[in-house]
């Protein structure tokens, strides 16, 4: 079964064609790794399955369409989302931040799962986003998508800039996450997506190249080829 | 010291007409991106709507007609801007040069309407008798309506302050100000907030629009330009989307107005035109304004 469902689907923004027929499927319950080089489309495939960009095709979550919905109704669909930048409120608190995102008025289990995920959320509730660092920001945006019920959780490149400490961290969590959600992760750094996923799509200029098993990421010429990194290192 | 104190709150008291056009600018920019120049219709239609609704109380015009008439007018311009945004400013969302030009057709509209309506010369507007005295403050004898102007804008800019900390749809614009995108990729619909502030700036303009037709001696539809341009002013001094720059802003161009008017007559347009360059160059972002990532 197949929470998410991207078929030939092709954006372009400001005349250029970014995206060229893109198709894959997302497991339900399981995480997914949306791997490429830098600017192969990935975070825009991300992006428009929010409704942040248009395209055409078909994206089905669940068997429904969403593509061409506002992106308010794709997140009331069940569709949550964690940004490249994180993009957490700065003049808000990060209590203030939870709760806008907090669309259930009964979310006292909810907000008990992010606070045991992140304690240091609690204990910073009346501080302002804004002053948090970079691995506390990432969590506020983590958090807030774990508030509601999801169909599937959308995470765009959570350990970037972070300290190294803080990526293990943030993967930690993420692992926990992953236990209990459907995940569509785009990650640069291999060890973390060799720790969660369990199945992974490879995309190049603006196609999907590859999707299967996370078994390749541990053959170093394959990771090479595909990903032009090397295993060992990311 | 007594003339230095009436220059003070008469300039504050202008200030607050000031504020009560440029909240609403403020936030309508400040979360939209709309450069809404009917904004000036509002206070005319609230102008029109209070003087209707003061006309229709009585033949004297007492203090709770006239707040009444303020309240009623406020209603009427938050409706008519509502209505606005509804019909034409939705569709034109990232459309900044088409929404330059309807909204400039939609001030012209209104103003060929109620002039063609009303005629174009100013209507007294009926007034509660205690508007004609004065109020002895430290000495100096200020005349009552000031008092009038500044207690309006201080309780909405309170309102305002309690709607934005205290309720969710004030989290919503908050949030909204900052990024619109991950407002909606919260799952909230960013554009109610965006009606909802439509309305609550066409609300203050419309009971602005009943005070500076007490200010200007009468109701006409030519009553909102030198205020809309004054809005502007105050909202770039202030810092776009910040309702306590306005405040400050407003304040700040009121009191220096009417000092620099009073020593050379003539004079405040030119000063305020030099504060308003000299904060784009030293504070682009306003006073209390956010640099924009």
């Amino acid at each position: 079964m197949n929470a998410l469902s991207v078929k030939d689907l092709h954006v372009k923004i400001n005349e250029s064609h970014i995206l060229h027929g893109v198709s894959f499927e997302v497991p339900t319950n399981k995480v997914t790794a949306l791997l490429g080089r830098n600017g192969v489309g990935k975070s825009t495939t991300l992006r428009t399955i929010m409704g942040f960009y248009e395209g055409t095709g078909s994206i089905e979550l669940n068997g429904k369409q969403i593509i061409g919905m506002p992106t308010h109704k794709i997140v009331q669909s069940g569709v949550a989302f964690v940004p490249e930048d994180r993009e957490v409120f700065a003049s808000l608190t990060v209590k203030e931040n939870l709760s806008l995102a907090a669309r259930s008025k009964d979310s006292a289990a909810a907000y008990k799962f992010v606070y045991d995920l992140f304690p240091e959320l609690d204990t910073r509730a009346a501080q302002q986003a804004g002053s948090l660092s970079g691995g506390q920001q990432q969590m506020v945006a983590i958090a807030r998508a774990l508030l509601n019920k999801n169909e599937i959780l959308l995470v765009d490149e959570p350990t970037k800039g972070l300290a190294p400490k803080l990526v293990t961290e943030v993967a930690e969590a993420l692992t926990k996450v992953a236990e209990q959600s459907t995940m569509l992760l785009v990650e640069q750094n291999l060890a973390l997506v060799k720790r969660v996923a369990q199945h992974v799509i490879v995309m190049d200029q603006g196609r999907v190249v590859y999707q299967g098993g996370p078994e390749n990421l541990n053959d170093d010429s394959w990771v090479h080829q595909m990903l032009g990194v090397s295993g060992g290192h990311k | 010291m007594d003339t230095f104190i009436l220059i003070g709150i008469t300039g504050i008291g202008l200030g607050a007409l000031y504020f009560l056009v440029a909240s609403g600018l403020s936030l309508i920019y400040g979360l939209m991106g709309v450069l809404n120049f009917a904004h000036g219709s509002f206070l005319t239609v609230g102008a029109f709507v209070g003087y209707w609704v003061a006309t229709r109380l009585g033949p004297e015009t007492t203090m709770t007609d006239f707040i009444l008439a303020m309240i009623v007018g406020g209603l009427a311009a938050g409706l008519f801007a509502l209505m606005i945004e509804q019909l034409l400013i939705t569709r034109l969302y990232d459309r900044h040069i088409d929404q330059a030009l309807v909204t400039v057709g939609v001030s012209l509209v209104v103003g060929a309407v109620l002039g063609g309506w009303f005629g174009n010369d100013l209507i007294m507007f009926p007034t509660p008798l205690w508007f004609l005295t004065a109020v002895n403050v430290g000495g100096a004898m200020i005349p009552a309506d000031r008092i009038v102007y500044i207690a309006t804008a201080v309780l909405l800019l309170i309102a305002n302050w309690a709607l934005l900390k205290f309720t969710r749809i004030g989290l919503i614009i908050r949030a909204g100000v900052e990024n619109r995108n991950m407002v909606n990729a919260l799952g909230i619909n960013v554009r109610r907030a965006f009606s909802t502030v439509f309305f609550l700036g066409g609300f203050a303009a419309g009971v602005g629009g009943v005070l500076v037709s007490v200010y200007s001696n009468g109701v006409s539809p030519l009553i909102a330009g030198s205020y809309l341009i004054y809005g502007f002013i105050v909202v770039v001094i202030g810092g776009m989307g910040s309702v306590p720059g306005s405040f400050l802003a407003a304040m700040l161009i009121g009191v220096i107005r009417q000092f620099a008017n009073y020593y050379v007559t003539g004079l405040g347009d030119f000063v305020v035109v030099i504060l308003l360059a000299g904060v784009l160059l030293i504070r682009p972002q306003g006073l209390l304004g956010k640099v924009r990532a």
